[in-house]
């Protein structure tokens, strides 16, 4: 199977271990993941903050680029640039003089019939069926996933999971045998691009973040955006500052997640690359049910007036 | 939208902003949904309300506060004004259009210095090599805004764990990143 | 050769005053067919009525023209004054000199040519006029409410006191609606079931009156004065005249952890069950859904207990046949269901709990006896939350309008909270305060003034659980729209009024329009407020649009007078002029091919199929037949019809044609 694969800038710098367990967990599944060459920066944040026609035709040379290929799924796992593909895709589509002059911008053919798929989408795509036959080392811990705003929002243009409380990341920790624990800052902000710029600012909001989930007894907390990584576990420091009280919960990458499940070793996975470190005790597996099946609460919406 | 502001029909501001964004900006009826949500609304001179109201005065003096304001530089476009707007109004795509103008106008707020240097050290690094360059962009962005202290504790750990790229990758079709670079309309506030 | 009289009126100096009225009269004249012309200052006046009849008789007329003001204004005045002379009425018509040409022109010679146009083209148009009956329809003097409601309630006991009957249908086990369900009532607030009980009770026990509740409308045929209905009454499992509704079945179910509806969740009730201790009818039904007999077969204890052996597993639903000559409808609204809140965890925290629910917690008969306790633990919250417009004003959301009864309630149940937690704390975030009625605004000011409940303006973005409090996340719009977070207890979400459940299904059933909403939708919206389009159907009540009780109870008698009023006379009488699909000698026997094409666009249902037979019985041809009782003469199956079988008396094509061959021919 011949898929598309756009690593993005942070994946060859910051965020290698993505990269490093997303070609390792394809390969657990036959999948063979094929870079676009010589792929450019999205854009990210920047682009679209300073230039609309630049933050479009960044995006838009990435996809002119896999058609040239023949490549016609991309697997985005960078939940910034998954976001920056699919706006564009989605504007371009929408106006067509825009799209000519884009088009005109990059000096290439473009389509826009490239599907765009995000780590989850791809997962399910093409691993998901078979994930949990392959689990041979249950993920059992309490875990908060992370969604972040990119991946979700907005929910007009992406059309990905539920906007407010969604599932899909708790649904594959769930079958690699973990406890996808109900919290409330799912889908939060955690300062995004301002690492740098503001980094106070980082610190409260990506505190705010781990507090909720370490006050809901999770013990990690897994992404699917090296932007949201690097904020909740470079900046940890800073967050414990900010928070004053020291969080150690690793958090870790979706694929990671999986790729432990279906016996990956920690190396392969880049675990050793986090800045918080990643520390998970061996537990034994119980086959209880997730705790966070909700007491029924007699149901209003039955009532008929 | 057709572009029929003669001497008759002078273009109003809000006109404006339609033409630019799509965005009506009279639809927002000051629920203040956006702002209660806004992660960042706390931070800012304006939140994402009252920007609305701004805008609706039609007041040239209110938008040149907005252009001038701390808000627009704080927005991280997470989106979730726009998730949660009972008018489904694009907030994030109207601040997008605001720090443009204001940079077009050089009226950015002196205290978004970092954050605008920090967009800029990105899209340099890109326009450079085709894609970002960590550490190079790192070290544009300190001479930007003089801040050659700031996070220099965190780099032999990042390093270490091979985080840090030392040679930038440079793609084949740089020249093709430098002409996009060049074609885009008002790109003179992006090449420096 | 026509015989046409031609009265020119002069409106005062309404109409002379720019158009030379004597010249128009002595121009019309001198039209073909014309016998006779005249004109007078105030043709409407008693004096220019008697000049119209006398003319009639003198020149033995067979048509009048009126050149007037608008028919709108005085055409029955001159129809009438031609039926008294003995002429057909429609051979009568009016031509508008006055808003078409007078009052829009000024003094000119042109403007006398216009108005001379004006009377021409009728002329030419009463040339072509048949004389026509007016329809009569008998009326059956029985009316049928749906929903038993407070609306259908008052509809009822309106139209039984004026001495017709009334068949009341209710879907529910028993009468008395979400009205039942409240507490107290702004802005007095009196105890609701305190002043509904004894309207129930009434409804029970008038002689007129015939209630059928657990029983809903399956079909509806017919037309004004003469509907066919037929009412599903569900089976209760039980024979309702020996049953004594002691309830010692309900206390021996073994069933006793089924959700009860009446409570809104808050509350268990067994599989045999009466919906709350002042149901009228206050007698049992079973549950089936629910009841273990109906599930494993066996149980039976109801059976068992019951002294009076009123139990019957084996009942089947019945079909009732009614013959009435109005419908009320006044089947009530709902409330927005918990899916669209996820943002404020609705459906999802036990404290999170809508308007109704918090009816229930503050009723002295509710689930916790009146006192606010929270469901998830029991407690009294001392931070209450309530949030305003959740769901209404929020296009995004799919529901544009105002629900226009919650600002009201919400005052109130801070209010009430208030005077039950002295201690506690009530905040209302809210967009607008809404409080126009008598006593409204006074009400809202003193649950912020005298009980200190905190309104801050602006809407909550999100509510999530934490440390078992809600934090409830707003901003202060009057407060350059700053943050604002509350830990609070308990939310009370103040969901949009919608559509009852089912009101599409229902108007389909019963044949009237609704709005984009599902609201049933009224005639006129200023001047036809409780009539539907569909002649003898009327509404009462939030079946229409969100109300609060007093509107519902005015729509109500609003209503039943509109029913009383039809029912005033034996026979209804109706203009004739409606479509008619024309009829031919065998074997044609009409134009019309059957396409049925004019039976889908008709906004009234009025066609209907008819079947041409020979000798022998066998249908030789399906043709559409326009039903005189339910046509309103819309004219829209005309415009559609391919072979031109359909007509309308009084506006024929040939009429409209000849009219515009009279200007063309100029």
């Amino acid at each position: 199977m011949k898929i598309g694969f756009y690593p993005g800038c942070s994946m060859k710098g910051g965020a290698r271990e993505y990269q490093e367990s997303v070609v390792a967990l394809a390969k657990v599944f036959d999948i063979e993941l094929v870079e676009i060459p010589d792929w450019n920066c999205c854009g990210a944040t920047a682009a679209h903050n300073l230039n609309k026609e630049l933050s479009l035709s960044l995006p838009a040379r990435i996809m002119a680029l896999a058609e040239k290929e023949g490549i016609t799924d991309i697997v985005v796992p960078c939940a910034a640039c998954y976001n920056r593909l699919s706006v564009t895709k989605h504007e371009l589509a929408e106006d067509a003089s825009l799209c000519s002059k884009v088009t005109g911008i990059i000096d290439l053919k473009y389509s826009g019939k490239t599907n765009i798929l995000n780590i989850i989408q791809f997962i399910d795509k093409y691993i998901t069926d078979k994930l949990e036959e392959k689990v041979v080392k249950p993920f059992n811990y309490n875990t908060a996933c992370y969604y972040g705003c990119l991946l979700v929002r907005p929910h007009a243009i992406l059309n990905f999971d539920r906007v407010e409380d969604p599932q899909s990341m708790d649904v594959l920790v769930k079958k690699s045998g973990g406890n996808a624990i109900d919290w409330a800052f799912k889908t939060e902000c955690c300062g995004a691009g301002m690492s740098v710029s503001r980094t106070d600012t980082v610190a409260r909001l990506s505190g705010d973040i781990l507090k909720d989930a370490s006050d809901r007894k999770a013990e990690v907390m897994v992404v699917a955006c090296p932007m949201c990584h690097s904020n909740l576990d470079m900046r940890r420091p800073e967050i414990n500052k900010y928070l004053d009280e020291k969080i150690s919960m690793p958090v870790l990458y979706i694929s990671q997640v999986l790729g432990l499940a279906v016996g990956l070793d920690a190396k392969t996975l880049g675990l050793n690359r986090h800045m918080t470190e990643v520390i998970l005790p061996d537990k034994p597996v119980k086959n209880a049910e997730p705790a966070e099946v909700s007491k029924k609460v007699a149901n209003p919406e039955k009532m008929e007036a | 939208m057709s572009a029929s502001h003669d001497q008759h029909h002078p273009m109003t501001l809000s006109g404006e902003l339609r033409m630019d964004t799509g965005v009506i900006i009279n639809k927002c009826y000051q629920c203040g949904k956006c702002s209660a949500g806004c992660p960042l609304s706390s931070e800012m001179d304006y939140p994402p309300s009252l920007v609305m109201r701004m805008l609706q005065t039609d007041d040239p003096k209110n938008y040149d506060k907005l252009l001038k304001s701390m808000t627009i530089w704080l927005c991280v476009s997470c989106e979730m004004c726009l998730t949660r707007c009972p008018m489904e109004i694009d907030i994030p795509r109207l601040m997008d259009n605001l720090r443009q103008k204001s940079v077009r106008a050089k009226k950015t707020n002196p205290q978004a210095k970092k954050i605008i240097a920090f967009h800029k050290s990105f899209l340099d690094s890109i326009n450079y090599t085709g894609r970002l360059y960590e550490m190079g962009m790192v070290v544009d962005y300190k001479m930007r805004t003089g801040a050659m202290t700031q996070d220099v504790m965190i780099a032999p750990k990042m390093f270490v764990k091979g985080k840090l790229n030392p040679i930038p990758e440079i793609i084949k079709g740089r020249k093709k990143i430098a002409e996009i670079f060049n074609r885009v309309q008002n790109n003179k506030e992006v090449k420096l | 050769m026509s015989r046409i009289g031609v009265f020119v009126c002069h409106c005062g100096e309404n109409i002379s005053a720019t158009v030379n009225c004597e010249k128009v009269a002595q121009i019309s004249k001198e039209l073909k067919g014309v016998e006779f012309s005249t004109d007078y200052k105030y043709m409407c006046s008693d004096p220019g009525q008697t000049m119209l009849k006398e003319a009639i008789k003198e020149h033995k007329l067979d048509g009048v023209v009126v050149a007037a003001c608008s028919p709108r204004m005085h055409e029955p005045t001159f129809r009438k004054a031609c039926s008294e002379a003995g002429l057909n009425p429609y051979l009568c018509e009016m031509s508008n000199i006055r808003e078409h040409c007078s009052w829009v022109h000024p003094k000119d010679d042109l403007t006398t040519e216009k108005a001379e146009d004006l009377v021409r083209v009728m002329v030419e148009k009463v040339k072509k006029n048949k004389a026509l009956n007016s329809i009569k329809v008998p009326v059956t003097k029985t009316a049928l409410v749906i929903g038993g409601g407070v609306a259908g309630i008052q509809a009822a006991l309106d139209i039984a006191n004026c001495g017709h009957k009334v068949v009341m249908v209710e879907k529910q086990p028993s009468i008395g609606g979400h009205m039942s369900q409240l507490s107290e009532t702004f802005p007095t607030l009196d105890c609701s079931q305190c002043i509904l009980t004894p309207r129930m009770v009434e409804i029970a026990q008038h002689p007129n009156i015939t209630l059928y509740t657990y029983a809903e409308v399956e079909k509806v045929d017919g037309f004004i004065g003469n509907f066919k209905i037929t009412v599903r009454k569900k089976s209760k499992s039980l024979d309702e005249h020996l049953c004594t509704g002691c309830g010692l079945c309900t206390t021996k179910c073994p069933q006793k952890k089924i959700p009860n509806e009446f409570e809104r969740g808050l509350g268990f009730r067994p599989a045999i069950y009466v919906p709350f201790p002042q149901a009228v009818p206050n007698k049992p039904v079973i549950d089936r859904e629910n009841c273990t007999y109906y599930i494993k077969g066996k149980c039976k204890v109801c059976e068992i207990v019951c002294p009076t052996k009123a139990i019957r597993f084996d009942q089947e639903d019945e079909l009732v046949e009614i013959e009435a000559g109005a419908i009320v409808l006044a089947t009530g609204f709902d409330v927005l269901k918990s899916d669209f809140f996820p943002e404020y965890g609705y459906g999802k925290y036990k404290d999170v709990i809508d308007g109704l629910q918090f009816e229930r917690l503050a009723s002295a008969s509710g689930p916790t006896m009146g006192e606010i306790r929270r469901p998830s633990d029991g407690q009294i919250p001392k931070k209450i939350v309530f949030v305003a417009c959740a769901g209404s004003r929020d296009p995004a959301k799919g529901i544009e309008y105002c629900s226009k009864i919650c600002c009201m309630y919400t005052a109130k149940h801070a209010m009430l909270y208030k005077h039950k937690v002295h201690d506690g704390t009530p905040y209302v975030f809210y967009m607008d305060i809404r409080a126009g009625g008598k006593m409204y605004e006074e009400f809202v000011r003193r649950a912020i003034v005298e009980d200190e409940t905190q309104y801050i303006r602006g809407r909550v973005s999100t509510i999530y659980e934490k440390n078992g409090k809600l934090i409830v996340k707003g901003a202060d719009t009057l407060m350059g729209a700053e943050p604002v977070e509350i830990e609070a207890d308990m939310v009370v979400l103040a969901t949009a009024g919608v559509a009852n459940h089912g009101a599409e299904a229902l108007a389909q059933t019963v044949h009237v329009s609704y709005d984009a909403y599902k609201f049933f939708a009224e005639a006129h919206p200023k001047l036809k407020p409780v009539e539907t389009n569909t002649a003898g159907i009327f509404l009462a009540g939030a079946c229409q649009a969100p109300k609060d009780i007093p509107e519902s109870v005015a729509a109500a008698s609003g209503a039943a007078v509109k029913v009383a009023a039809l029912f005033s006379n034996d026979e209804l009488t109706r203009e004739p002029l409606i479509a008619v699909v024309n009829r031919q000698a065998p074997p044609v026997f009409s134009s019309c091919v059957g396409c049925f094409l004019c039976q889908s666009v008709c906004p009234y249902q009025a066609i209907e199929r008819e079947e041409i037979k020979n000798r022998n019985g066998e249908v030789i041809k399906t043709l559409a037949k326009v039903n005189e009782g339910l046509c309103q003469g819309c004219g829209t199956c005309v415009a559609l019809c391919r072979t031109k079988a359909i007509d309308i008396h009084g506006y024929s094509n040939q009429q409209v044609y000849t009219e515009v061959m009279a200007l063309l021919n100029d």
